[in-house]
């Protein structure tokens, strides 16, 4: 594959978990957590069903709030400063599995909302990025319609749209093709293998082996709320060490 | 396949269907005749539905009185007596109001009427609506009350409150010029009030005097149902909002606040509510101090719709899905922002039905202040056959109020029904 993957010896780290614990009632779902991410750097977390994934990551932007260890998130520190959870958010851009747009505005104003009414930026300014990161996802044509007039493809395409809008620093994607029909896959990973070309640092939840051979700097696999393994991407589908690892592998390339 | 393969690429020629299955003989044919049962049924019900138009349009029209000078007279004929109507309508209308000054309730109820159907219309749904109700609001109660008088008090309060929320909410967004507005609104109004709370101040008010004054125990008929109906609701719905959006908050002492006002508004009857705010109320307050009975009716219908429209929204709240509210999270709205601009839109979509259906049924129920004595459109109407002179005619009064209700609120069950579409134009998935 010819790929230059990026250099990450030298740089900084956006993302730092440190002995991150959490709980569902009695329930531990995350178990230990420790982790961290350089800028630019992808990541596509694997594992299956109910291991807390999803947890993870929605951890970082405080969807879910974790209850013991440290999250440190472009140098802030997660607390349950109100303060500190929006300056995250404003940095942290996150995809769902169910594209979750809002049914009653456009597609420009989903894209326009957060821009406006977080950033405080002017509507002829937001619409000026949100026209040109809708042609960079290739649906400048469809910024007048609603998000229910869309294909679902093209609407995971807007809401990736609908997050660069807010210029973050690092992407959050769940399970951001799993709802998809087969043929829409494609236009959809074509737009995030795009987004990692530009540098931006991803944390990608997904069973997309192709993609995380293409665009991952690290693959980690979770196991009942615990890191079990973590390695680049060769390395991991060539040469698992665990044997749940081995497990999970052979079941999703069969 | 044969087939396929001998006409080749061409299309089939496309058949009309049988014609049997068109036009009007076979839509009634489909419809109505489609078997013996239904056929009988089809044409009982047609033989009723005909008998019924016969008899009315031999009771109202053909044997009825449309002049007469009292009741006698009109009793020589068979059929209605609608000289009653006429001779009453005025007194139905607008009640006690003085009479020759009737022409005020009229053009009150013009104006709410103006006001309602220019409210109506989605375009309107920004500052223009707080326009629209703040003059509609004035012509309204100038005319009923004659003169009007706003205290100075009322003045800096809207000051602050309009400086406050527009600093709030226009940081970083609005020029400076229309900062400084708002701040000097603020700094204007706060200081006021703290001035006037500690007496250095004189309590001075805006008067306005355009007409006789009327007091609001004279109003009667169709301006008070009106003004009941139509400021009850105005207020109850923001309260009913703020109600239901305070059942699901996460604080225990809001949420139990809320919960517990809902279930005690909604487990006692509207009556109750009114004679607790006609009797009781006065009970409470230092001697001397008197709150219109008027007022106190109309909060009693604002608490009671309130609980009930709380209920209804918080359903529509209920029916989001969870993805909604954390999409809003992870972009960083705040809680006003996620609230106003993605929540409530969607969720008061999904309400409309039920939501106007309260209305209808609060409409209506405003005849209930009749137990403390103020007289809407429905008890001006029964007031209206106590005349000795007109006796033994109610049917026509109550047909004729029936026929007015029944106006106002087939309006709105077809403004429920537009509004629907209207919203959910390319919306819907
Ligand atoms: N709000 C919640 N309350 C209680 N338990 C929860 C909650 N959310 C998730 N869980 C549980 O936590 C565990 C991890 O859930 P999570 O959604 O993180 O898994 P996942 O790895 O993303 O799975 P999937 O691949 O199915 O999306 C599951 O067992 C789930 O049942
Ligand atoms: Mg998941």
């Amino acid at each position: 594959m010819a790929r230059s993957k990026t250099d990450l010896a030298d740089a900084p780290t956006v993302i730092e978990l440190r002995g991150v614990n959490k709980w569902f009632g009695q329930f531990q779902v995350l178990t230990d957590i420790n982790l961290q991410v350089k800028q630019s750097e992808k990541i596509v977390v694997c594992g299956p069903s109910g291991s807390g994934k999803s947890t993870l990551i929605r951890c970082i932007n405080r969807l879910e709030e974790h209850q013991a260890g440290d999250l440190v998130v472009h140098g802030i520190t997660l607390t349950n400063d109100v303060k500190n959870v929006e300056a995250i958010r404003r940095e942290v851009g996150m995809v769902f599995q169910s594209f979750n747009l809002f049914p009653h505005l456009t597609i420009l104003e989903n894209l326009t909302l957060a821009p406006i009414w977080v950033k405080k930026m002017p509507k002829k300014d937001a619409e000026e990025i949100a026209m040109n990161l809708l042609t960079r996802v290739r649906i400048p044509e469809q910024a007048l319609k609603y998000p229910g007039q869309l294909s679902g493809g093209q609407q995971q395409r807007v809401a990736i749209a609908r997050a660069l809008c807010m210029r973050p620093k690092i992407m959050l994607f769940d399970e951001p093709t799993s709802a998809l029909d087969p043929e829409m896959v494609k236009e959809v990973l074509d737009v995030m293998i795009e987004l990692a070309g530009e540098g931006m640092t991803m944390l990608v939840v997904t069973h997309e082996m192709g993609f995380a051979r293409a665009v991952a700097d690290r693959v980690i696999f979770m196991d009942r709320g615990e890191i079990v393994e973590q390695n680049e991407p060769e390395t991991f589908f060539a040469n698992p060490q665990n044997d749940r690892t081995k497990l999970f592998l052979s079941q999703i390339l069969h | 396949m044969t087939d396929l393969a001998q006409s080749g690429d061409a299309p089939r020629p496309k058949m009309s269907p049988p014609a049997d299955q068109t036009g009007i003989v076979g839509w009634l044919k489909r419809n109505l005749f489609s078997s013996w049962g239904n056929s009988l049924t089809t044409i009982v019900l047609i033989a009723c539905v005909v008998w019924i138009i016969d008899w009315f349009i031999d009771w109202g029209l053909v044997n009825a009185t449309f002049v007469a000078a009292n009741g006698p007279e009109c009793g020589k004929n068979a059929g209605a007596c609608w000289a009653l109507i006429g001779e009453k309508y005025r007194y139905i209308f607008f009640g006690s109001f003085p009479y020759e000054q009737h022409w005020r309730p009229l053009f009150a109820c013009i104006a709410m009427l103006a006001m309602l159907l220019a409210s109506a219309d989605r375009r309107m749904w920004n500052w223009r609506l707080l326009v629209i109700w703040s003059v509609g609001s004035f012509v309204t109660f100038l005319l009923m009350f004659g003169e009007l008088r706003f205290p100075l008090t009322i003045f800096l309060i809207v000051g602050l409150v309009v400086g406050g929320v527009g600093m709030g909410l226009r940081a970083g967004i609005a020029s400076p010029r229309e900062m400084l507005t708002y701040r000097v609104l603020a700094i204007v109004g706060g200081v006021g009030l703290a001035g006037r709370i500690a007496g250095v101040i004189p309590a001075w008010g805006l008067e306005i005097n355009a007409f006789s004054y009327v007091e609001t125990g004279l109003w009667g008929g169709l301006p008070v149902t009106m003004i009941l109906a139509t400021y009850g609701l105005v207020f109850a719905f923001p309260y009913g909002i703020l109600l239901a959006l305070g059942r699901r908050s996460n604080l225990p002492l809001i949420k139990g606040l809320c919960v517990g006002f809902i279930e005690l508004i909604r487990g006692v009857p509207l009556i109750s509510l009114l004679i607790m705010a006609s009797v009781m109320l006065p009970l409470f307050l230092p001697t001397g101090s008197n709150i219109d009975k008027f007022l106190r009716a109309l909060v009693a219908v604002i608490f009671f719709a309130g609980a009930y429209i709380a209920e209804i929204i918080r359903g529509g709240l209920q029916s989001l899905p969870k993805g909604q509210f954390e999409a809003a999270d992870a972009m960083g709205l705040n809680y006003v922002q996620s609230t106003t601009l993605i929540v409530l839109p969607q969720a008061l979509r999904v309400v409309i039905p039920p939501l106007i259906n309260t209305f209808i049924g609060f409409f209506k129920d405003t005849s209930l202040v009749l137990i403390i004595g103020i007289f809407d459109f429905l008890n001006t109407a029964n007031q209206a056959l106590v005349d000795p002179n007109w006796a033994g005619f109610p049917g026509e009064v109550y047909l004729f109020a029936a026929a007015i209700y029944f106006i106002f609120c087939y309006s709105m069950s077809r403004y429920s029904k537009y509004l629907e579409i209207e919203l959910n134009k390319g919306t819907r998935r």
